[in-house]
């Protein structure tokens, strides 16, 4: 496959293409962080976490065609804003969500799979009786397309920095609030155990919903940055939900770490085989590799210590 | 519907009035009359297989997906379905009668198609069925039609190795749409390597097929890759490096739905100009230009056999017919144009055939001309599907398509090619 390239040529190749693998794995990141805040901290199997990110989408829609027809000239901004607005929709739309419909299944956790499948379905056919059926197409300020001459032969995406940006920007500021903050603290009560952290004066139903919350809003930021590289349309949220779960479980349920740390590990596969061999089986390849590990290694990566 | 069904059944059950009825259809100098200056037929001389006509009115089936992953793709089609029968309704209808039409809902969900199927044949006993958008829902539905002996016309695209007596293809099988913007390309480009890009399904794989025996058995040129991805994949930046490794010069996509959009944007973004690298795909009409962007896929090539942009006077009627019933803003793709024709076609075959019977409907069928088709001129082969030209177009940024080729023939269709398989 190499011997008509010159060395220049290859190696070039294999900047760009670990490039890629790094985009791979922020843009896993960053659709897995969500569910794992929401599964992993709180057991709920959110199907719908797909249709969260296109809301993200559907907002960063209505914010370029907004900005496009009455405020022109801070356009090339826009999109910090809809990314804003995104977190905001999704998140209030996820509290929403726990307060109707989860809080009620907090001790079934098999059922939240129905319920939020079900949500999933409602919020497909909202989508498309609001926006229409078809994509839509979302126009990027000028800087965000293109990309960046590094040498003569190498380019490096600048949609793909930007996911980067905001993937270390979010899983930092996720990590902080977590393991910093006073409400942190109290997820990571409620979690251990939440008969125990209720005696101790933790209102566990707003913590509940405030991390529920958190998780969607987080997804709407992800559906918001996926605008640059993704479609958005009713169903597109669908394209999304395997590989993120496929994310969540691999890398151990209840782990941040185990998160990004399976993200890696499966972004590095893929891609890599991408490159090497074809699209289709690169996918079967990494998926029998998960499943292989996922049998030696049932409770994922990355476990943390619970007393149940 | 329970009197429609009575209403026939009197017609058969009367073999007196049956048998004279057969006899004065004998009569020549009856069907030497100019059509229309007579009241319509009557029902029984025209249904005699208790399909839903009345004296008023006869029942058509649309079977589509208006909900699910496909609704992107298959409501164009109803829109055209809709607007055809409209406007065969206000020119007077079919053998005197009026279509009422009857829709079912898909739902992107291929088991739920033959379901349906079966519904409109069976309970609704449509007289003829426009719909299915993938091959999946057609192959799905294809053993009720011929159970039931209904009759579906078929607006997509497809990959061809097919032919039913109870099809009518509308879209293009592959050899017409592919062959000919090979040569094109190939000729007007110089090209000498290929790299090729799909789904992972039987639509692209059977094309690239086509496309690869064509490449290197006829231009005897090369393909450096052929590449396939799920369904649904998103991240195109791998095989992206591949193309800046192998440099092809024209890269041939057949990639489906939402990865499309992903494909093109990261394309963009990844630097390949498509200004300068040539593109050629027969996978994107108008319809898909909306979800991917113009500013992110201006100069890729299209060949399809319809673009919203021709000029020709039936187009130029067309299209505003179009947009005043479904709104400003919509776009007119190879597919939508193709359900347009469905119904045209199944009403002169009726006219055609004095019935609306399906068998009779059937044979009358092959060597039908439509004069007044969007795309210009077609006409049905024998092999059901339809004689028409093949166009490469090239994408602009306002999300229209420029023509810069049309096969100056027809092109014949031919579902099963041989050295192709």
């Amino acid at each position: 496959m190499f011997g008509d390239y010159s060395i220049g040529d290859l190696s070039s190749i294999f900047v760009m293409q670990g490039f890629a693998g790094l985009i791979l794995f922020s843009v896993y990141v960053l659709m897995a962080l969500g569910l794992a805040i929401i599964f992993g901290q709180m057991g709920v199997i959110n199907m719908a976490h797909g249709e969260f990110m296109i809301l993200g989408a559907y907002v960063t829609y209505l914010c370029s065609s907004f900005f496009q027809s009455h405020l022109p000239s801070l356009f090339p901004i826009y999109f910090f804003v809809a990314m804003g607005l995104a977190f905001l929709a999704s998140g209030a739309m996820g509290m929403l969500v726990e307060w109707g419909l989860i809080r009620h299944l907090y001790k079934r956790p098999l059922d939240t799979l129905l319920a939020t499948w079900g949500l999933s379905l409602i919020l497909q056919q909202a989508y498309r009786s609001i926006f229409g059926p078809r994509e839509v197409g979302v126009e990027l300020p000028s800087w965000m397309m293109g990309s960046v001459q590094v040498t003569d032969t190498i380019e490096v995406q600048i949609n793909g920095l930007f996911v980067m940006g905001v993937t270390i920007v979010i899983t930092l500021g996720v990590a902080a609030l977590i393991f910093y903050s006073r409400f942190g603290q109290q997820i990571r009560a409620v979690m251990s155990n939440r008969t125990m952290a209720g005696a101790v004066g933790i209102d566990t139903e707003r913590v509940d919903r405030l991390t529920f919350g958190l998780g969607c809003g987080i997804a709407g930021i992800a559906g918001s940055a996926f605008t640059m590289i993704g479609s958005t349309g009713p169903t597109s949220g669908q394209l999304y939900i395997v590989d993120t779960f496929l994310i969540v479980v691999f890398g151990g349920a209840a782990s941040l770490l185990g998160t990004i740390a399976s993200a890696f590990s499966i972004s590095q596969t893929q891609s890599t085989l991408e490159f090497f061999l074809s699209g289709s089986m690169a996918k079967v390849l990494t998926l029998l590799a998960v499943v292989a590990i996922l049998m030696l290694r049932p409770q994922g990566l990355f476990t943390l210590k619970v007393r149940r | 519907m329970a009197k429609d069904t009575r209403d026939t059944e009197t017609g058969l059950g009367s073999p007196l009035r049956r048998k004279l009825l057969m006899g004065l259809a004998g009569v020549p100098a009856l069907a030497m009359m100019p059509r229309g200056a007579f009241a319509a037929p009557p029902t029984s001389a025209v249904n005699t297989t208790g399909l839903a006509v009345t004296d008023t009115e006869v029942t058509v089936g649309i079977l589509h997906s208006a909900t699910g992953t496909m609704a992107i793709s298959e409501t164009g089609s109803i829109q055209a379905e809709k607007l055809a029968i409209e406007q065969i309704n206000a020119a007077g209808g079919v053998l005197g009668r009026k279509i009422k039409i009857i829709q079912e809902d898909g739902a992107s969900d291929w088991p739920t198609f033959a379901e349906k199927a079966k519904k409109l044949l069976v309970n609704d006993k449509c007289a003829s069925v426009m719909g299915c958008w993938t091959s999946a829902s057609r192959k799905a539905a294809l053993p009720v039609f011929e159970q039931y002996n209904g009759l579906l016309y078929y607006p997509t695209f497809y990959e061809g190795l097919e032919q039913s007596k109870n099809v009518i293809y509308t879209g293009q099988e592959a050899t017409q749409q592919i062959l000919e913007s090979l040569n094109w390309v190939a000729k007007e480009k110089g090209a000498k390597s290929f790299f090729m890009i799909g789904s992972d399904y039987i639509w692209p794989r059977t094309s690239n097929k086509i496309a690869r025996k064509h490449i290197e058995n006829v231009l005897k040129t090369k393909v450096v890759g052929e590449e396939y991805f799920p369904l649904g994949h998103t991240q195109f930046n791998s095989v992206i490096n591949k193309l800046k490794l192998t440099k092809p010069d024209v890269i041939f996509t057949d990639v489906v739905g939402g990865s499309n959009v992903a494909f093109y944007k990261q394309l963009k973004a990844a630097g390949i100009d498509l200004s300068k690298q040539t593109l050629l795909t027969i996978s994107v009409t108008e319809d898909e230009i909306d979800g991917i962007g113009g500013e992110n896929i201006a100069g890729a090539y299209s060949c399809m056999k319809y673009f919203q942009s021709l000029k020709n006077p039936n187009n130029e009627k067309f299209v505003p017919a179009f947009k005043k019933m479904w709104g400003e803003k919509t776009v007119i793709g190879d597919v939508t144009q193709a359900a347009y024709l469905g119904p045209f076609l199944w009403k002169m075959a009726v006219e055609k055939a004095g019935s609306f019977d399906v068998d009779k409907v059937v044979a009358a069928s092959p060597g039908l001309e439509f004069k007044e088709a969007p795309e210009g001129y077609v006409k049905i082969h024998p092999n059901h599907h339809l004689w028409s030209k093949t166009r490469v177009a090239r994408a602009k940024t306002d999300g229209q398509f420029e023509v810069v080729y049309e096969s100056p023939e027809l092109i014949e269709p031919n579902p099963f090619p041989k050295g192709y398989q």
